[in-house]
C-alpha cells in the first residue's frame, strides 16, 4: 500500500524517469504529494524518501527549506499578500492587515472555517499591480480592501474554482513528450552527428 | 524623451491575447530561427551570440558568449535556465514566461544546439503556477511540433527539456543553489571555487546557467545576426533590455527599451513609459537594479541605463528592476523591509548572513517601530561591515555567496544618504511618517 | 615554472616562508607551521564545507587580498596568507559575535562548559560585552532525538558537523537540517529516531553543548576529568580511545584519531559500555553480568562463598591437578577478553604447567585458528583502499562497526569496488558493485564457481556477475582484500572455511582481513590460545588439541574432567546452550573473570580478575596491530591481573612461570618470541605495530576539538608501573614457525539438497546483543531487541503472515514461537534469526533451532 494514490504514484514514477538521478525529482514529488493531501504528511514524506532514494530526515529537511511546502495542514485556499518593497510602497501592509480582519486570523493562521490560510509573502514578481495577492499561487490581481473582500466571497461561493484549484495543485499540464533516453544511446547519436559535422566541415573547407 | 525606435526583440508578440499559443507563435515567425540554426554549425551559432555581446540578464551581467566558451568539453553537460525570478520588484521573467513561453523554449533549444547539450532544464519559480503551465504546455507542443525530442526537425540534434518547479526560496536564483535544488536538495549555494558551474555544475558535470530573458533573446539574434544586436545600445551594453519599473510611479510595468540610449529619467518620466511620479511628487531615491543594489539619489536620474555606466557610480543594473521612492516613502521602513526579506531568505548555512541578517533586521525594526537608539545607526554600519568588509562596491564578503554581501547595500545607502532620517526615527520613537 | 613532479609548494604565512604538501588545506598547513586558525565547522575527517566562517584569513589573489576560509582553500605555490591582520581579526571577531548573538549564556550548566571551543574562543577573542540587546532565539529545551542523544537547539551553531557525519561518514542521514535562515535546526524525521549505532560520534564532534549523550549528561565537569589513552576492546577493531574518569569512576570514552584504525570514530557500544566495566553498585549476584566480581570465591555446600586468595588458589590448584592426572583431563576455553600479557601467561600455564593442548579462545563461533594464522593478513587501511574488497561476512555495521565505516569510506569514494557474498543483511549492500546471493550452505560452492571450475550443483548465481567478479579479482588477486568471517552461524564453519581456503589458494596475491568479532581474540590466538598455536603467532604442526566445542563434548562425556574458564560469556556465545550446560555441570570449573556471568552457576572456584581500564598491557586487533591499553582505575576489591593469577596458580602447583609483572610478561613475550609487547607497552604514542610488517605510522594530530581542555593524568597514557623500570632494549631471540596454507585442513562438507518446503536458517548478529557489555550498561541495555524471525516479503506473503504475527518455527530439535519481521535483504527461502537476543519469554530460541553438527538448518513455519 502506498500513501500516494495510484495515479499520482504513477505520475511520480514518470517524473522520476525525466531526471538523470532520482533525487532530482524531489521538489516535483513533494508538490505532487501536496496536491493529494494539501500538505506534506509524515507518510507522504516517507514515501518520497523511498522514491528518491533518500532518508525521511532528508526529505523533511529539504521540504522545510521551501516556503511553498506545508508540514502542517492548511486551508483549501492559501492567500498570500506581498509586503515587499514595491507592495510596501503601494500599501501592502495595510492590505495584509485588512485581510487578517476579513479572514479572522493572523498571519500564518487559518480562518475559523478552515477555508483560508493567510501568509505574508516576499515579492511575487507582479509589482505593476501592487499590492500583489496570490491565492494558491494564482495571481488574483486584487489590490484594494473592497476587491479583496469580493474575492473572498467569490472563493467561498466556489465561483473561482476553475481559476484557483485547491491548494497544492501546481501544474495541471502533464508532460507529454520525450521521456529520457539513455546516456549511451545519446552518446552514440552525438558521435554520429559529430562525424557528420566533421565530414561537412571537411567538404566545405575543400 | 525616451528613444523608443529600437525593434522589440523579446516583447514583439506581447500585445496579442493568445501570445502564448503555438499557433500565434508560428504565425509570427516562431521556430524559424531554430530551423535556421540547425543548418549552421553549433560554433557558428555560438559565434553570433558572442558577436551580439549579449550580457546575461539574470543579474551579474556576464557575457553569455564568454560563459558558453568556458563550458568544459565533456561527454555529459547540461543547460539550465534560471527562471526563479525572486529579486524583489523584478517581474520581467514572469512577463516572458506567461506571455511568450515558446520564445523561451526556442531560445533554449538554440542554446542547447550551440552548446551541443542534449538535456536542458527550465527552473521556474514555484509561485508562477500559470507560467509553469504555459511553459510546460509550450514544451509539450514543441515536442509535438518536432522542435524537441529526438532528431529535431529531421536534423541529427536531439534535446530533452524538463520544466522544473521551484518551491519558494529566493536563494534558488543563485545559480549554484539552483543546481542544488535541481539535484533535489536544499538550496544551499555551493562554496567557491570552482567559480563557475561551467566547470562543475549539475551532478558535478559542466553546466551552463542562463536567465530566461537571456535565452529569449536568442531567436532574434540567430535571425538577425549578432551584429544587428550589437548595433543597438553602446559599449558592452548592447541590444534592448527589459526594465521592470515599480514603486511610486504612475505607470509601473515591464518596458523593453534600448540600452544606454535612455536614462533613468527617461524611463521614469516618459509618458509612454513610467509616466512620472504619483501626484507629481519628487523622487527621493531609486533602487537601480533590484534590492541587492545600492540606491541612487535624484542627482543620478540622468545616468544612462547601461551596465558600466551604473557600475561606475557604485551600483548595478542587476536584474533590471527599478524601484522609485518619493518624498512620502520612509527610507528606514524600506531598508527594514528589504533587510527582513534577506533575513527570511538567507539560506542559513553561513554565519554572518544567517545571524547578521536577523540581527540587522531586528535593529531596523526597533528604529522603525520605536525603541531605536542613536548608537544603533553606527552599529548597523559596523555589523554590515562584518558581512561586507569595507562596505565597498562591488562588495567584499565574509559569506559564501553574494546574498550575504547584498544585505548591507540598502542599509549602507540609506544611512549614507539619509542619516538624519534615522536620527529622526530615534527622536520620534518610531516612524514619523506613520 | 612549476615543476610537475613537485610534491610540495611554498607559501608565505604571516611573512614566513613555509613548505606544504600539494593540495593541503590552508588550515592544516598553518597548523603544521604552528599557527592555529580558529574553526568550528572544519573537521579533519570530513569534507570541508566552509560554512561557519570562523577561519577566515587574508589570501592574496589577483584581485588583492580577500578573506577566504582557511578550511576550504588549498595551498598553491606562491600563495601569500595572513592570519593575523586587523582585517582578519575583525572578521573573526565579527563571526564570533554573530554566533554568540543567539547563543544562550548557560555555560555554567552546560555539559560542554570547560571544554567548549565557542567558550574558549570567546575568552580569547570576545569583546566581553554584548551589543545584542534583542530577545534571543528560543526553542523548547533539550529534545530527545534518539535513544542516546539529546539536542538543545538553542545552543546549536549550525556547523553541520553532526549532519555531515550522519550522511557522509555513517552513510545514513537520520538527522538533517530543516528550515531556513536563522530558524534552521537539526532534526530527525518524526517517523525515524536517530538510533544509528554511531550516534555518539555526533556528540563528540559537536563543538558546543547542543548534542549531549544521555549516559554522560551531568555526570562530571570537564575540569574534574583525568584521562589516559587506550584501546577499545568492545570488538576486534581496536579503536583508539581516551578513557576519562573522575575520582575512581569511569565517566566517558572519546574516540582518538588513529590514522590506520578508527579516524577518531567509535561505535556506541564501545563508547557507552563504561557502566558495565565498573559494575553496578547494587549488583552482587555472581550470575548477574552487572556485578563486578571483586573477591575470590569457592563453592561450599553448593554455594559460592567468599574466600581468601590463598584458599581459592589452593582449591583451584587441587581441582586442576587432579584433572590433569588423566591424559586429556583438563583444558581451557576463553581468553579473548584478556590482554596479550594475560593470554600469554595462561598459554604458558596451560602448556608448561598443565601440559594441555586443549585450549581455545573462540567459542565455536569463529574460524579455524590455524586457517586464520595461515592467511596472508591485510590491514584495515589496505582493505579500505583496495582496488577490490570482497566481503564474506555478516553485517559489518553490526559486527565490527568502525571497520564498516572504514570500508564504507573507501567504497563510497569510488576508489574501491565492493563485492559482497550476500548471505544475509548488510548495511554495505547498496554500495556493492556486485552482490552474489549466497544461500545457507552454498558459500563454498560460490567460491568454487568464482575460483574457476564450475561447481557440480551450481548455485544460482548469475554467470555475468561471476564474470565481473573474476575480472575484478584478476589473475592472481593482486590488490584484492577478502574480509572473511562467519556470516551465518547456522551454517557449519567448514563451509566458509572451505571457501576461504579455496580462494586463498586460487588468488595467491590477495590478502585477508579476518572479521573476528570479540575484543582481543586476535591477540589471544597470537599468544597461542588455540590448539596447535604458540605464543608469537607461532604454530606447531606436531600437536593437536580440542577446540572449544570438542572440549564441551569431552566434558559432557566425562573424557575431560576440568575446565579453566578464562573470562565470562561462554553461555552467551555458544550456539548450543543446553549442551554446554550439561558439559559444565559434569566438570570441575575454575573461572577467572571480572564480571558476573551465568556460567558461574557451575563454577567451583572463582578468581577475580582485573578488566579493561583497570589493567595495562597490549592487545592485538583483527589486522594484527599491537597497541597498548592503559589502566585508568585501580582494581576494585582484591582483583588481580591475569598475569598475576596465572603466576600464583602456577606457584601453587609448584611451577614458576617467571612472570612477576605485566612488564616482565611483556618483556618475556618480546624476548622469547619476537612479538612486540614491551616496546608497544612503553611507547603508546605510536600507532602500534602490525605484526609481520613492523611498520610504524606517522600519527595524525588529534583534532584539537575532539578532546579539548581536559587535564591528562598521564598524557602518554600509562598508569605508573609498579616495580622496576624496564629497559626498552629487548633482544628478540624468539622464532616460531608460522602456519602456512598447506598446514590447513578443513572439514569435508556435503551440502544437503535444498528443501523447497522448508526455509534455511540464517543466524546473524546484532551490535546490541544480550551480551555482558550491552546488558551491563543501562543506556544500551534498553536497545537490545527481542528475537524475531525475519523473512523477505515474498516468503512473508506466501506464509500469509503480517509483520508482528506470531509464527511457530519448527526446527530439527523442537519448536519455538517468534514474531515475524520483514527483511528484504534476506534471500527467498531463508529465515533470519538474530543470535544472542532473547525471545519474549526470555528463552534463547536458537538453543532449540540450531544444530551445530549440521551443515545447514532447515526450519518450517506455521501460522497459528
Ligand atoms: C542571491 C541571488 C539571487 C539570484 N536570483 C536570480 C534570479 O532569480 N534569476 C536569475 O536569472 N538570476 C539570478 N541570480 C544570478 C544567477 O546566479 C546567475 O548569475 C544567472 O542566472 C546567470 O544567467 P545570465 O548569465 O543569463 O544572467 C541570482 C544571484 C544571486 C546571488
Ligand atoms: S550568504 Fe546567506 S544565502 Fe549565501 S550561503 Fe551564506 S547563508 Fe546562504
Ligand atoms: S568555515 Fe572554516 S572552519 Fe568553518
Amino acid at each position: 500500500m502506498t500513501h500516494l494514490r495510484s495515479e499520482l504514484r504513477q505520475r511520480a514514477e514518470e517524473l522520476i524517469a525525466l531526471y538523470p538521478r532520482r533525487r532530482s525529482a524531489m521538489l516535483p514529488l513533494l508538490h505532487l504529494a501536496q496536491e493529494q493531501d494539501g500538505y506534506l504528511s509524515d507518510e507522504a514524506m516517507a514515501e518520497v524518501a523511498e522514491l528518491t532514494g533518500t532518508t525521511p530526515a532528508e526529505v523533511r529537511g529539504t521540504a522545510a527549506f521551501y516556503d511553498m511546502f506545508h508540514l502542517e495542514p492548511v486551508g483549501r485556499y492559501v492567500v498570500g499578500v506581498c509586503t515587499n518593497i514595491a507592495c510596501l510602497l503601494a500599501g501592502g501592509e495595510e492590505l495584509l492587515a485588512h485581510a487578517g480582519r476579513t479572514l479572522g486570523c493572523s498571519v500564518g493562521g487559518t480562518s475559523p472555517d478552515g477555508l483560508f490560510t493567510l501568509e505574508e509573502t516576499e515579492c511575487l514578481a507582479d509589482c505593476n499591480i501592487a499590492p500583489v495577492v496570490q491565492v494558491n499561487h494564482r495571481y488574483v490581481r486584487t489590490t484594494t480592501p473592497e476587491l479583496f473582500d469580493a474575492l473572498i466571497e467569490d472563493l467561498r461561493q466556489g465561483r473561482l474554482d476553475h481559476d484557483v484549484p485547491p491548494h497544492g495543485t501546481l501544474i495541471r499540464v502533464r508532460r507529454s513528450g520525450g521521456l529520457r533516453v539513455e546516456r549511451e544511446e545519446l552518446a552514440a547519436e552525438r558521435a554520429e552527428a559529430r562525424a557528420a559535422r566533421d565530414a561537412r566541415a571537411a567538404t566545405e573547407a575543400n | 524623451m525616451a528613444t523608443l525606435d529600437a525593434p522589440r526583440i523579446v516583447t514583439s508578440r506581447a500585445t496579442y491575447a493568445d501570445s502564448h499559443t503555438l499557433s500565434r507563435y508560428l504565425d509570427t515567425g516562431g521556430y524559424q530561427a531554430l530551423r535556421q540554426a540547425l543548418t549552421m554549425f553549433p560554433e557558428q551559432v555560438a559565434a553570433q551570440v558572442d558577436a551580439a555581446s549579449l550580457l546575461g540578464r539574470g543579474g551579474a551581467g556576464f557575457p553569455a558568449g564568454r560563459k558558453w566558451s568556458m563550458l568544459r568539453k565533456s561527454p555529459v553537460s547540461y543547460l539550465v535556465v534560471n527562471g526563479d525570478e525572486s529579486e524583489p520588484a523584478t517581474f520581467k521573467d514572469h512577463f516572458l514566461v506567461e506571455r511568450d513561453p515558446h520564445q523561451l523554449v526556442e531560445g533554449v533549444i538554440i542554446a542547447a544546439f550551440a552548446l551541443q547539450v542534449t538535456q536542458a532544464f527550465i527552473f521556474l519559480r514555484g509561485e508562477f503556477a500559470l507560467g509553469l503551465e504555459r511553459v510546460q504546455q509550450a514544451v509539450n507542443e514543441a515536442y509535438e511540433h518536432g522542435a524537441l525530442g529526438r532528431r529535431i526537425f529531421g536534423s541529427s540534434f536531439s534535446l530533452d527539456i524538463v520544466v522544473h518547479p521551484g518551491a519558494g526560496a529566493y536563494i534558488c536564483g543563485e545559480e549554484t543553489a539552483l543546481i542544488e535544488a535541481l539535484e533535489g536538495k536544499r538550496g544551499f549555494p555551493r562554496i567557491k571555487p570552482p567559480f563557475f558551474p561551467a566547470v562543475t555544475g549539475l551532478y558535478g558535470e559542466p553546466t551552463v546557467v542562463n536567465n530566461v530573458e537571456t535565452m529569449s533573446n536568442l531567436p532574434w539574434i540567430v535571425q538577425h545576426g549578432g551584429a544587428a544586436f550589437a548595433a543597438l545600445g553602446a559599449g558592452r551594453s548592447t541590444g534592448t533590455r527589459l526594465f521592470a519599473l515599480a514603486g511610486r510611479v504612475r505607470n509601473p510595468g515591464v518596458f523593453e527599451i534600448e540600452m544606454v540610449k535612455n536614462t533613468f529619467r527617461d524611463l521614469i518620466f516618459d509618458p509612454r513609459l513610467g509616466g512620472g511620479i504619483i501626484d507629481d511628487r519628487r523622487v527621493k531615491a531609486i533602487i537601480p537594479g533590484g534590492v541587492s543594489a545600492p540606491w541612487f539619489g535624484p542627482e543620478l536620474l540622468d545616468l544612462p541605463l547601461g551596465q558600466d555606466e551604473v557600475g561606475e557610480r557604485g551600483s548595478m543594473l542587476g536584474s533590471g528592476s527599478i524601484v522609485v521612492m518619493d518624498e512620502t516613502s520612509c527610507v528606514v521602513r524600506a531598508a527594514w523591509r528589504i533587510t527582513k526579506f534577506f533575513s527570511r531568505e538567507s539560506c542559513g548555512q553561513c554565519t554572518p548572513c544567517r545571524e547578521g541578517s536577523g540581527w540587522l533586521e531586528r535593529i531596523l525594526y526597533r528604529l522603525e517601530h520605536g525603541g531605536g537608539r542613536l548608537e544603533d545607526v553606527d552599529l548597523l554600519l559596523d555589523l554590515s561591515d562584518n558581512i561586507a568588509p569595507g562596505l565597498t562596491w562591488p562588495p567584499q564578503q565574509t559569506t559564501i555567496c553574494v546574498l550575504g554581501s547584498s544585505i548591507p547595500s540598502s542599509i549602507h545607502a540609506a544611512i549614507s544618504m539619509f542619516r538624519d532620517d534615522f536620527y529622526e526615527h530615534v527622536e520620534h520613537e518610531g516612524c514619523p511618517h506613520d | 615554472m612549476t615543476d610537475q613532479t613537485r610534491t610540495t609548494v611554498s607559501i608565505t604565512l604571516n611573512g614566513r616562508a613555509i613548505e606544504s604538501p600539494v593540495g593541503e588545506l590552508l588550515i592544516e598547513a598553518a597548523e603544521r607551521a604552528g599557527v592555529y586558525v580558529p574553526r568550528f565547522c572544519y573537521h579533519p575527517r570530513m569534507e570541508p564545507v566552509g560554512v561557519c566562517r570562523m577561519c577566515l584569513v587574508e589570501v592574496d589573489g589577483p584581485r588583492g587580498a580577500t578573506l577566504q576560509p582557511a578550511c576550504f582553500i588549498r595551498v598553491s605555490d606562491g600563495m601569500s596568507v595572513n592570519t593575523e591582520s586587523d582585517k582578519v581579526k575583525k572578521a573573526q571577531d565579527g563571526v564570533l559575535e554573530f554566533l554568540l548573538a543567539n547563543h544562550p549564556l548557560d555555560c555554567p550548566v552546560c555539559d560542554k562548559g570547560g571544554e567548549c571551543p565557542l567558550q574558549d574562543q570567546t575568552l580569547v577573542h570576545g569583546s566581553g560585552e554584548t551589543r545584542f540587546v534583542e530577545e534571543k532565539r528560543h526553542f523548547v529545551k533539550p529534545i530527545e532525538i534518539g535513544p542516546l542523544v539529546l539536542l538543545d537547539r538553542e545552543r546549536c551553531i549550525q556547523c553541520s558537523r553532526c549532519t555531515r557525519f550522519a550522511a557522509e561518514v555513517a552513510g545514513d542521514a537520520q538527522i538533517d537540517f530543516a528550515g531556513r535562515g536563522d530558524l534552521i535546526e537539526v532534526a530527525p524525521s518524526p517517523n525515524q529516531p536517530f538510533d544509528s549505532v554511531f550516534s555518539g560520534n555526533t556528540v563528540q564532534i559537536c563543538p558546543v553543548g547542543a548534542l549531549t549523550a544521555k549516559p554522560y549528561r551531568f555526570t562530571a565537569r570537564p575540569w574534574d576529568l583525568e584521562q589516559v589513552e587506550s584501546t577499545c576492546t568492545a570488538c576486534a577493531v581496536g579503536c583508539r580511545i581516551a578513557v576519562q574518569s573522575a575520582g575512581n569512576r569511569l565517566t566517558r570514552v572519546l574516540g582518538v584519531d588513529s590514522d590506520p584504525v578508527n579516524h577518531g570514530w567509535l561505535c556506541d557500544k564501545g563508547r557507552f559500555t563504561l557502566e558495565s566495566v565498573d559494575g553496578h553498585a547494587d549488583a552482587a549476584d555472581p550470575l548477574d553480568p552487572r556485578t563486578r566480581i571483586t573477591e575470590p570465591m569457592v563453592r561450599r555446600e553448593g554455594q559460592l562463598v567468599a574466600a581468601t586468595w590463598g584458599e581459592a588458589l589452593a582449591a583451584a590448584a587441587t581441582l586442576l591437578r587432579d584433572a590433569a592426572a588423566t591424559p586429556g583431563g583438563v583444558g581451557a576455553i576463553g581468553g579473548a577478553s584478556l590482554t596479550n600479557e594475560g593470554a600469554f601467561a595462561w598459554s604458558r600455564f596451560l602448556r608448561d604447567v598443565l601440559a594441555s593442548e586443549h585450549v581455545d579462545a573462540q567459542y565455536g563461533d569463529g574460524l579455524d585458528a590455524t586457517l586464520i594464522q595461515a592467511l596472508p593478513r591485510a590491514t584495515i587501511s589496505e582493505a579500505a583502499s583496495a582496488a577490490t574488497v570482497v566481503t564474506i561476512t555478516g553485517d559489518l555495521r553490526e559486527e565490527l562497526p568502525v571497520l564498516f565505516l572504514r570500508l564504507r569510506a573507501g567504497v563510497a569514494s569510488g576508489a574501491t569496488n565492493l563485492v559482497e557474498f550476500a548471505a544475509g543483511p548488510s548495511a554495505l549492500r547498496d554500495l556493492a558493485r556486485v552482490v552474489l546471493a549466497v544461500r545457507p550452505g552454498e558459500t563454498a560452492l560460490v567460491a568454487e564457481a568464482l575460483a574457476g571450475a564450475s561447481a557440480p550443483h551450481g548455485p544460482r548465481v548469475d554467470e555475468a556477475d561471476l564474470a565481473t567478479v573474476r575480472n575484478l579479482l584478476g589473475e592472481s588477486g593482486r590488490g584484492v582484500v577478502f574480509v572473511v568471517g562467519r556470516a551465518n552461524l547456522a551454517e557449519h564453519p567448514g563451509v566458509v572455511e572451505t571457501a576461504i581456503l579455496r580462494l586463498a589458494r586460487r588468488y595467491p596475491e590477495a590478502t585477508f582481513l579476518p572479521a573476528l568479532r570479540r575484543g582481543n581474540v586476535a591477540g589471544a590466538l597470537d599468544m597461542g590460545l588455540a590448539p596447535g598455536l604458540r605464543p608469537g603467532r607461532g604454530f606447531d604442526a606436531g600437536v593437536s588439541g580440542r577446540d572449544a566445542l570438542a572440549q564441551l563434548d569431552a566434558l559432557a562425556s566425562g573424557e575431560q574432567r576440568a575446565l579453566l574458564m578464562l573470562g565470562g560469556g561462554l553461555l552467551g556465545n555458544v550456539t548450543d546452550v543446553d549442551h554446554a550446560i550439561v558439559a559444565l555441570q559434569r566438570a570441575a570449573i575454575v573461572a577467572v573473570t571480572g564480571h558476573g556471568d551465568a556460567a558461574l552457576a557451575y563454577a567451583d572456584v572463582v578468581l577475580p580478575a582485573t578488566v579493561q581500564h583497570e589493567r595495562s598491557g597490549t592487545v592485538t586487533n583483527l589486522e594484527g596491530r599491537v597497541t597498548a591499553v592503559a589502566a585508568k582505575l585501580a582494581a576494585p576489591g582484591s582483583a588481580w591481573s591475569d598475569v598475576a593469577i596465572a603466576s600464583e596458580l602456577a606457584e601453587e602447583l609448584g611451577r614458576h612461570l617467571g612472570l612477576s609483572s605485566i612488564e616482565v610478561a611483556a618483556k618475556t613475550i618480546e624476548e622469547t618470541t619476537g612479538y612486540p609487547a614491551l616496546s608497544v607497552l612503553t611507547d603508546v604514542v605510536a600507532e602500534g605495530v602490525v605484526v609481520g610488517r613492523d611498520e610504524r605510522f606517522a600519527r595524525r594530530p588529534l583534532d584539537p576539538m575532539a578532546i579539548p581542555g581536559i587535564r591528562s593524568a598521564d598524557s602518554v597514557g600509562l598508569a605508573s608501573f609498579g616495580g622496576d623500570t624496564l629497559t626498552l632494549d629487548v633482544s628478540r631471540t624468539g622464532s616460531t614457525v608460522s602456519a602456512t596454507l598447506d598446514d590447513v585442513t578443513v572439514a569435508d562438507i556435503a551440502i544437503p539438497p535444498f528443501d523447497a518446503y522448508a526455509l534455511s536458517l540464517f543466524v546473524g548478529r546484532r551490535l546490541y546483543d544480550g551480551g555482558v557489555a550491552v546488558r551491563g550498561s543501562s543506556a544500551l541495555g534498553e536497545l537490545v531487541s527481542s528475537t524475531t524471525l525475519s523473512l523477505n516479503h515474498v516468503d512473508l506473503d506466501r506464509l500469509g503472515a503480517a509483520v508482528g504475527d506470531l509464527v511457530t518455527v519448527r526446527g530439527p530439535r523442537g519448536t519455538v514461537e517468534l514474531p515475524v519481521a520483514l527483511d528484504d535483504q534476506l534471500a527467498r527461502g531463508v529465515a533470519g534469526v538474530t543470535f544472542g537476543t532473547l525471545a519474549r519469554d526470555g528463552a534463547n530460541a536458537l538453543a532449540t533451532l540450531m544444530d551445530r553438527n549440521a551443515v545447514t538448518v532447515q526450519v518450517r513455519l506455521e501460522t497459528r
